[in-house]
């Protein structure tokens, strides 16, 4: 292996760290955030659920914002990095293109998610 | 089971492309995997091609697939792995080319040990030079201790044999070369820590590890690789999160 190789060799495998770090640090995030939203959803839901109750607790509150725009954030990486690894293991995709178009499909689903969020918010 | 006459043997013959061939071998009461191996090569076919030497489970040479599961042959009674009718069917180790019959070639294997930096890199002595004084390391710290939990490897591919994450990714270091790793990471006299982490990360190195544990299931000298590749996962994590590499 030349010098050049093994230095990018070397790149590739720090930036595999980094995306294997990016899902456990954002299973960490889910693992709180699935708990909260339950238990939100099953508060809300007690009495009957209506779009008015929904939007009384959300509009204008930047706490439950930020909230689901870390939610938002933590899930579309986190089963985007997920896809990525199962995708690598059965039909052999693998590649820094792989990876960017894989960590847009992250972004991408995370932005659906925040704008939901924003909706709920304004 | 040893109550059988006779046991039904098929043993692969072939490199990649084979077939099987079956023999009938004597059953005694008192009979090893290699023992059987042995008695075919020496009474029935002396073409076939199988390796061993100590015999008593020390150089990991006489590792092979017995009944579908990879074993020390030398170190496996008949009468614990044998199917009904006194059915054993032998081929070579997984996950790695076949020279011939039961003899795998265990060159992929060790070459993951040196991408792993399998090697130990004093700390003030370049280029391998004897150190000037010895080095102190308590038994009871928790490094030393850590790597004294995989320093008995013998390199025998039980493990890289079993492991399906080899399977699925050939280019994969595999469970015996990152254990290695894992005791020299806790070498307090190793100064190539951030080297050798670096060889050990991203997709071919730790963190395509499954943790479904066949390695540590099936080593028979009941080291636990599992351990030591969540040991690098950890150390990386922590390493990554805190800017430290």
């Amino acid at each position: 292996m030349s010098a050049a190789s093994a230095g990018g060799a070397a790149r590739a495998a720090r930036q595999q760290t980094h995306l294997w770090v990016a899902q456990r640090v954002t299973a960490m995030v889910l693992a709180i955030a699935v708990v909260v939203h339950l238990v939100m959803i099953i508060g809300a839901v007690r009495g009957g659920l209506s779009a008015a109750e929904i939007l009384g607790r959300t509009r204008g509150n930047e706490a439950w914002l930020a909230f689901y725009v870390v939610f938002a954030l933590a899930a579309g990486l986190h089963g985007a990095i997920g896809l990525r690894n199962i995708a690598a293991e059965t039909i052999g995709l693998r590649g820094r293109a792989a990876d960017l178009a894989w960590l847009a499909i992250g972004l991408a689903t995370a932005v659906f998610g925040i704008r939901a969020a924003i909706g709920l918010y304004a | 089971m040893a109550s059988a006459a006779s046991l039904t043997v098929s043993v692969w013959r072939g490199g990649e492309q084979g077939h099987f061939a079956r023999f009938d071998v004597p059953a005694r009461e008192n009979q090893t995997v290699l023992d059987v191996v042995t008695y075919i090569q020496r009474e029935l076919d002396p073409s076939l091609a199988y390796r061993f030497a100590c015999r008593v489970g020390m150089c990991g040479s006489c590792a092979m697939t017995v009944n579908g599961r990879a074993r020390w042959t030398c170190r496996t009674h008949v009468r614990k792995v044998v199917g009904a009718g006194g059915a054993l069917e032998l081929r070579p180790l997984g996950n790695l080319p076949v020279i011939r019959d039961l003899v795998a070639d265990l060159a992929p294997f060790f070459d993951k040990w040196s991408r792993a930096r399998g090697t130990f890199q004093p700390k003030e002595a370049e280029e391998g030079a004897v150190p000037d004084d010895f080095a102190i390391v308590p038994p009871a710290s928790k490094q030393r201790r850590q790597a004294d939990a995989g320093i008995e490897c013998i390199g025998c591919a039980v493990c890289y044999s079993s492991c399906d994450v080899v399977a699925w990714n050939g280019d994969y270091l595999g469970p015996a070369a990152l254990n290695r790793a894992w005791t020299l990471v806790n070498d307090v006299r190793d100064g190539a820590r951030r080297d050798r982490l670096d060889a050990v990360a991203g997709d071919a190195g730790c963190h395509s590890c499954h943790s479904t544990q066949s390695c540590t299931e099936r080593c028979p000298k009941n080291l636990d690789p599992s351990l030591a590749i969540a040991g690098l996962k950890r150390t990386l994590f922590w390493d990554t999160l805190l800017g430290r590499r």
